[in-house]
């Protein structure tokens, strides 16, 4: 089992991580790692993704705000369930 | 690794890594004629552009700080400006005459360009005579002026490519280099951030004042929709960047984790406080930034990319680094430092910022850089609004 991660997230509070492999194939179990501290988890992959696309951590409803970097950036304005693909057909700027 | 380079020390002090001979525009009628003496003399470049007619206020000082801060940057060893008229053909000679370095103004009018042409051809020779004969010598990594700004970015610039030229800074600044950042608009989500990054309050305040201008004046006062077909850019959002707030947090690693910014310059502006890194007000777009941050004095340029931006600059080497393994595999002739490995985690960022470091000093010694090799010599003024 290789040791290199399918998704890296930058901070604990971050609810979405992004996918750093190319042909992520849905139902793989991502080895996941928070770069902040190099600790590392488990998360299962419902869809195909693309490298570089972001992928929900954890059940988000609408309305809730998308943290990465440990910030804020941006509104989700559909629903999403853990596993699944986080753009532009559920996240929103905040700005303009 | 040596802190020494072998680079060329200008009259006026300033280090150069690079020794052009510029055929330089004072506007865009007078193209023909300084590519016209560039193909008599090789060994010269003519850099033509769009603009420099019929200008004024503001717009115009930009124009005069752009291509006068071309000619005298420290990678220009001599330049010939030509326009067609002699005013400010002159206003630009003296500008760049300034440096010390050998300057010679031609205007058309009353000539025409066979005239023209065979005067600027003369001393344009005599130029690259000069110019060819100026050895390197050994300079100091430290003192060398170091621009950043990143483009096609996607999440991997964010996680790899900008913390890597963070990671330069933080190095590099304390022992005296000059930095630029920059691009206004994609500091949006970002600027509380940015705003605290300051050296003083004072400073911060005053970045704080013309970030929000730029949001007030440009793009509230012109928008005709959410700027989703612009920013992020159509290439970001194919790289998973979905908000403006997503790239800016990726745009400000570039600046890493310890140094903060002295002062905030005007488009085009040189740096005039001393050693450290400078906010420069310019637009994201790649060949306009790197334009402007060349012409207030920048020698090297660090341009981390997701997607696989392709830019270069006529003067200043502009060194690529990306940790997209895909664009490494798919637009590898474009890439000076791969920094993929930090996505596999066999890599640290303050590896790869030495990594970064190292392929600073090689470019500085010489080395040409991807776009060089390619031919990728972009040079786009900044147009605040229509000419009269």
């Amino acid at each position: 089992m290789s040791n290199i991660p399918q998704l890296l997230v930058h901070d604990h509070e971050d609810n979405v991580g992004v996918v750093v492999v190319e042909d992520l194939k849905a139902g793989t179990e991502m080895l996941c790692v928070v770069t902040h501290d190099n600790s590392t988890f488990k998360l299962k992959a419902e869809q195909d993704v693309e490298i570089g696309h972001k992928i929900a951590l954890k059940d988000i409803a609408e309305g809730d705000t998308a943290i990465k970097y440990g910030e804020d950036i941006g509104k989700f304005v559909g629903a999403v369930k853990k596993g699944h693909h986080v753009h532009t057909q559920n996240l929103k700027t905040k700005r303009w | 690794m040596s802190d020494k380079i072998m680079a060329y020390r200008r009259d006026n002090g300033r280090v150069g890594v690079r020794n052009h001979v510029l055929i330089l525009p004072v506007d865009d009628i007078s193209n023909a004629a300084c590519e016209a003496v560039a193909n008599n003399v090789k060994g010269t470049m003519a850099i033509p552009h769009a603009y420099g007619r019929l200008q004024f206020g503001e717009d115009l000082d930009i124009h005069f700080r752009t291509i006068i801060g071309t000619g005298a940057n420290a990678n220009v060893a001599a330049v010939v400006v030509i326009g067609i008229e002699p005013d400010w053909t002159q206003k630009i000679v003296d500008g760049i005459a300034a440096t010390g370095k050998p300057v010679y103004g031609v205007s058309i009018e009353q000539k025409g360009d066979f005239e023209t042409i065979r005067q600027a051809s003369w001393k344009a020779k005599e130029f690259v005579h000069y110019a060819t004969e100026i050895q390197r010598e050994e300079c100091d990594m430290s003192e060398l002026w170091i621009s950043t700004k990143c483009g096609e970015s996607d999440t991997t610039t964010g996680l790899g490519s900008c913390p890597t030229v963070g990671n330069m800074y933080d190095k590099l600044i304390p022992k005296g280099v000059t930095g630029f950042f920059g691009e206004t608009s994609e500091i949006t989500g970002a600027e509380h951030i940015c705003k605290a990054r300051a050296a003083d309050e004072e400073t911060g305040e005053r970045w704080y004042k013309m970030w929000e201008a730029y949001q007030n004046d440009v793009i509230f006062a012109h928008q005709t929709d959410d700027l989703s077909d612009s920013q992020p850019t159509k290439g970001n959002i194919l790289g998973g960047l979905t908000t403006i707030e997503e790239k800016a947090l990726g745009n400000l690693e570039k600046i890493g984790r310890e140094c903060k910014y002295i002062d905030i310059l005007e488009p085009a502006e040189a740096p005039a406080k001393g050693n450290g890194l400078y906010f420069m007000d310019s637009s994201s777009a790649a060949a306009e930034c790197v334009t402007l941050m060349a012409a207030g004095g920048a020698v090297i340029h660090t341009f981390p990319t997701g997607q696989g931006n392709v830019v270069g600059n006529p003067i200043v080497p502009v060194i690529k680094i990306t940790a997209n393994p895909r664009t490494v595999r798919t637009m590898g002739e474009h890439v000076d430092v791969d920094v993929s490995g930090i996505l596999t985690r066999e890599k640290t960022i303050d590896e790869a910022g030495d990594d970064l470091i190292e392929m600073i000093r090689r470019t500085a010694n010489g080395r040409n850089t991807a776009a060089e090799a390619l031919g990728h010599r972009e040079f786009s003024m900044t147009k605040l609004y229509r000419s009269a």
